[in-house]
């Protein structure tokens, strides 16, 4: 109940009168606290606002510092050298990197996810709900370094069989196929990354589903809706909105992870056709091992990946809420 | 349900800190066994002349001496009470903070640029940054075939090895240089550093010096294929993670592995060892001009023991117009590490001291500093 605002992305529509409350508040005809109040938040609006300019100002002078002395073209070069002379660096394989292992990580986590919340929610026995809830919400403060270590002491050499065996039947497709490397590719980082997110999307779902209005469901099953029928008809589609909000919190999460990626990937600076051969990089991980040893043109260099990054996030971020604003008619506002 | 939520916030804080206060004690005791391996400090700790050092140093860079600085460090602290604050950021990062006036000196692998030697002019009131040779290191080629415990390889097979051209570990190459061992046909996994590193700044110039290597040198890995791994710690986690892989790293980091015997051309293949490397700097010659003593070195050696595959990291330091608060206590610690006590720390810690001739200018260059 508590966190209802931050889950439901539509904010409810207000009734009239306390549309004219709101309006003396804002002139803050008020007492002092009000308007003292009013200062403050007004003060940390605008504080976000100008401290996301600051960010964007910042990459943009020193990635326009670099791109300048890039002699190769910076988005579609399968390089990164920037110690050459003329230096030659391109995004190119960390944007695909970017992409692709996060997208392997939404496909993997957000089914789960949603399964789980589900199960925490309709079908889980009440002695269960807590200890499930209380250890996805362990797997949400494990470090990710920390996952990058397991990544690559447990996970990668166990990840052998899967690879095997997703080479014997699916080779043919040429996005399985697997030469007998150390399985330090993409799939093993998309993997690990939806094992990081898991949480994040779960908890939000759970607890978007939690709103779901108990005469909606009672309905249902008054209809003779099985159990089944009644998270398909009222839950899934009054939580939809609020699971695709959970799934962009764990897609930022996947885009900008550093650590992990770098310790489990076997990065380099060409694409990959299958995803078990090692290869590619990320923006993050590429920041994250450069960074120690680069001059001032590598990290401006490094600086100008990030704002791409950047850039892509900001426009996956405002797709999702485009998504959003046309599902509202099932958002939880209209119940 | 606020309540039964604030519940399992508390139970989660609680299991929070039980687990990171279970890593803190971990943490600690690791380093406990770090302390009880220098036992010879207490004995070594007496000779060290401190002269006038007080105070704090600031100091950045290499990040393959990192643990003979630690060494030294530790000794050094302890004579003379001075904090010496080595960060090993790389050396990259270590000769900017020299150039910006961050640090009393820096480590780096590789000796300063022209461009460099110029900026820190700013820095060194009417003088300039020089290179001390310092550290020695043999680079360690170590490997994970199962059943061969004695390889031997030669630059031209390492090469083509390191650049995908050789694949299978029963090529007639590496047959060639070994009749006798029973080879697998098994898939060659040639491991590299992901991050910028001076280990492979070090190791592509003997492949570019011995065989025949295109790519252009640097601290980054450049040639395709193979698997990367970050640190020379990954580097070596790796090989040993996968049969039929092959990496380079510090000869520290060889533990519990079979390691590259060089076919240099002398009599007998050359293992990596403290002594092979140091062998190997002996044949250096020095190229710094002035007090500058950055070194060139052999690696197309084909002296009897000489290791080729040789790493020396350098402090650098203001020959002239050093900062007077940090002076005395730069001065003592060089001369310490460059003294007899100091060049025996390293061998201790799989490092190479440096030879007796180029260690003595160094003394010399020490003495001069102001």
């Amino acid at each position: 109940m508590d966190i209802k605002t931050q889950t439901t992305d539509a904010p409810p529509p207000t009734p009239q009168p306390a549309v004219a409350e709101q309006k003396r508040a804002a002139r803050g005809a008020g007492r002092p606290g009000d308007r003292i109040f009013l200062g403050l938040s007004r003060g940390s609006g605008i504080l976000l606002l100008v401290l996301m300019a600051a960010i964007a100002v910042f990459l943009t002078y020193r990635a326009s510092l670099a791109i300048g002395q890039d002699h190769g073209n910076f988005l579609t070069t399968f390089e990164w050298n920037t110690n050459l002379n003329p230096p030659v660096f391109g995004i190119a394989v960390l944007a695909f990197g970017t992409v692709v292992s996060s997208i392997i990580a939404m496909a993997l986590a957000v089914p789960v996810a949603v399964a789980i919340a589900l199960f925490l929610t309709h079908y889980a026995p009440r002695r269960l709900r807590g200890p499930i809830a209380y250890v996805i919400d362990l797997l949400a403060a494990v470090p990710s370094i920390v996952y990058g270590l397991w990544g690559a002491l447990v996970l990668v050499p166990h990840m052998q069989g899967l690879y095997g065996w997703l080479d014997t039947y699916l080779g043919w497709t040429g996005v399985f196929s697997w030469d007998g490397g150390a399985p330090r590719a993409m799939l093993t980082v998309g993997i690990l990354l939806a094992i990081m997110i898991l949480p994040i999307i779960t908890n939000v779902s759970r607890e978007v589903f939690r709103q779901v209005p108990r005469m909606h469901e009672e309905a249902a099953l008054a209809l003779g809706a099985t159990r089944w029928e009644v998270v398909r008809m009222s839950v899934l589609p009054f939580g939809r909105s609020g699971v695709i909000s959970a799934s962009m919190l764990g897609l930022g999460r996947a885009l900008g992870e550093t650590m992990a990626v770098a310790t489990v990937l076997s990065p380099s600076y060409d694409i990959q056709a299958s995803l078990l051969d090692p290869g590619g990089g990320t923006f993050a991980q590429n920041i994250a091992s450069k960074f120690g040893e680069a001059t001032e043109q590598g990290r401006d260099a490094l600086i100008a990946s990030g704002l791409v990054l950047f850039v892509i996030t900001l426009v996956v971020n405002g797709a999702a809420r485009a998504i959003i604003a046309r599902r509202k008619e099932y958002s939880g506002a209209n119940a | 349900m606020m309540l039964q939520r604030k519940n399992r916030l508390r139970a989660l804080s609680l299991g929070a800190v039980a687990v990171s206060g279970a890593l803190a004690l971990t943490a600690c005791g690791t380093d406990d066994t770090g302390k009880a391996g220098g036992s010879s400090q207490a004995a070594n700790a007496g000779s060290v002349k401190c002269d006038n050092a007080k105070g704090q140093l600031l100091a950045d860079g290499s990040s393959a001496q990192k643990n003979a600085i630690d060494a030294w460090v530790k000794q050094f602290s302890q004579a003379c009470g001075v904090q010496i604050n080595y960060k090993g950021g790389g050396s990259g990062a270590g000769v900017t903070a020299f150039n910006q006036g961050q640090v009393a000196f820096a480590g780096s692998d590789s000796a300063l640029k022209p461009e460099e030697v110029t900026a820190s002019k700013k820095v060194c009131k009417g003088g300039q940054g020089i290179d001390l040779p310092m550290v020695g290191g043999p680079i360690a080629v170590g490997y994970n075939v199962p059943g061969v415990d004695d390889l031997v390889l030669d630059a031209p097979t390492l090469a083509k090895i390191f650049d995908s051209k050789i694949t299978k570990w029963n090529d007639a190459a590496i047959k060639k240089l070994n009749p006798k061992a029973k080879l697998p046909g098994l898939k060659i996994q040639a491991f590299h550093r992901s991050d910028e590193s001076g280990t492979t700044d070090n190791f592509t110039k003997y492949l570019k010096a011995t065989a025949d290597w295109k790519y252009e040198g640097g601290k980054a890995w450049q040639a395709k294929g193979g698997q990367a791994a970050s640190g020379s710690a990954g580097v070596a986690q790796g090989v040993k993670q996968n049969p039929g892989a092959i990496g380079y790293f510090e000869l520290s980091y060889a533990k519990d592995m079979s390691t590259v015997a060089i076919d240099t051309g002398a009599k007998a293949p050359v293992k990596p060892s403290v002594e092979s490397a140091t062998a190997d700097i002996a044949a250096a010659k020095v190229v710094g001009t002035g007090k500058d003593l950055s070194l060139q070195l052999d690696y197309a050696t084909k002296a009897e023991g000489a290791y080729p595959i040789t790493l020396v990291t350098y402090e650098i330091v203001c020959d002239k117009g050093n900062k007077p608060d940090t002076l005395p206590a730069t001065k003592a610690f060089l001369n310490y590490i460059a003294g007899e006590d100091g060049q025996k720390v390293l061998s201790e810690n799989d490092y190479a001291p440096i030879p007796a001739e180029i260690i003595g200018k160094v003394r010399t260059t020490i003495a001069g500093l102001n």
